[in-house]
């Protein structure tokens, strides 16, 4: 009995110390936020089109009608990693054969067009998110953002961040997962 | 006189808050209630900064939104709510008391019981001699400090 209390501090230790390492190891984020989204349907969006780009807008209602798997972007003009993870975005779209629609963050239409004019436009439909408000109903907290949406109209995962290196890996590790 | 025009003047400064003049609402008692709801969000771009004193983007957009909630006739709890549902529990500084926070709640109390019991236990146990007990000593260590003793003499 006495040596097992001797031990107790030691035990302690190493619970916190494994606890610890665990937080530390297997690329964890501690301020990654988990999406609340996840298992839920999309939340109702009814976004205008672009000034300017020829598409649609974007509402949650012909989004649920799409078929197959669909990728929700959050995007911006000036964004830079907007930029950086345009041509994963894009040839996800046309390789993979997934829908692909976007989510204007908070930008000028202007802007936006000579963007889209510049980088080449892989969406299929595009949602003006003026206000921002969209963004917060997508519990947004900083751009790009990229959802994972299942034949169902469900939302299956979502990246913080842009669609390069681990984030790319993260993500199409996921795609693969949904499309099971 | 400039000197203390100066002083005045710097003890006059207050902090620079985030809020907006145009986010205001013109009651008072809204006001104070957005007011105190911002105090206790987190921003979720600047994560140790509630949104009352972030200058993000988000943050505005959330104050803004916690207004407009006020303004429709909201309860805090609903406001609450509405964060929580978008945001998770994370927003709030406080995180509620629920089965998967009970060892964030209470772990610290465990902890401390633990110890509370292994200091009790110690002291129980521990086997109860006399503080103070004079030792003499015998013959022949007197000699041996008598011999000591004189050694240090002829140093």
């Amino acid at each position: 009995m006495k040596q097992l209390l001797f031990a107790l501090p030691l035990v302690v230790a190493l619970v916190i110390g494994g606890f610890s390492l665990w937080g530390l190891s297997g690329g964890r984020d501690p301020s990654a936020l988990p999406s609340m989204l996840i298992s839920q349907p999309v939340p109702q969006l009814n976004l205008e089109a672009v000034e300017g780009v020829d598409l649609p807008g974007l509402s949650t209602d012909e989004l649920t009608k799409m078929k197959g798997i669909k990728l929700l972007n959050i995007f911006a003009s000036w964004c830079a990693p907007c930029r950086a993870e345009h041509p994963n975005l894009t040839r996800l779209a046309q390789e993979e054969g997934l829908t692909l629609v976007g989510v204007n963050y908070k930008d000028k239409p202007e802007d936006a067009a000579k963007w889209l004019a510049e980088l080449g436009n892989p969406y299929e439909v595009i949602g003006s998110d003026y206000s921002g408000r969209a963004g917060i109903e997508l519990g947004l907290s900083g751009l790009p953002e990229t959802f994972i949406i299942d034949e169902d109209g469900i939302i299956r995962y979502r990246l913080a961040g842009p669609l390069v290196g681990d984030g790319l890996r993260r993500f199409t590790e996921a795609l693969n997962e949904v499309r099971k | 006189m400039i000197r203390i025009a100066i002083l005045a003047l710097a003890l006059l400064a207050s902090p620079a808050f985030a809020v907006e003049p145009d986010e205001v609402l013109s009651d008072p008692v809204l006001e104070g209630r957005a007011r105190e709801i911002s105090t206790n969000v987190r921003c979720v771009v600047c994560q140790n900064e509630p949104i009352d004193s972030s200058n993000a983007g988000v943050a505005r957009d959330l104050r803004l939104l916690i207004r407009e909630r006020l303004m429709a006739g909201d309860t805090d709890q609903e406001v609450y709510d509405f964060l929580v549902v978008r945001y998770g529990d994370f927003v709030l500084f406080k995180p509620p008391f629920k089965p998967s926070t009970y060892a964030l709640w209470l772990g610290p109390f465990a902890i401390l019981f633990i110890g509370g019991v292994a200091v009790a236990v110690s002291l129980v146990r521990r086997p109860r001699k006399p503080a103070t007990k004079i030792l003499k000593l015998n013959a022949e260590e007197e000699t041996a400090l008598a011999k000591l003793m004189e050694q240090d003499k002829t140093i």
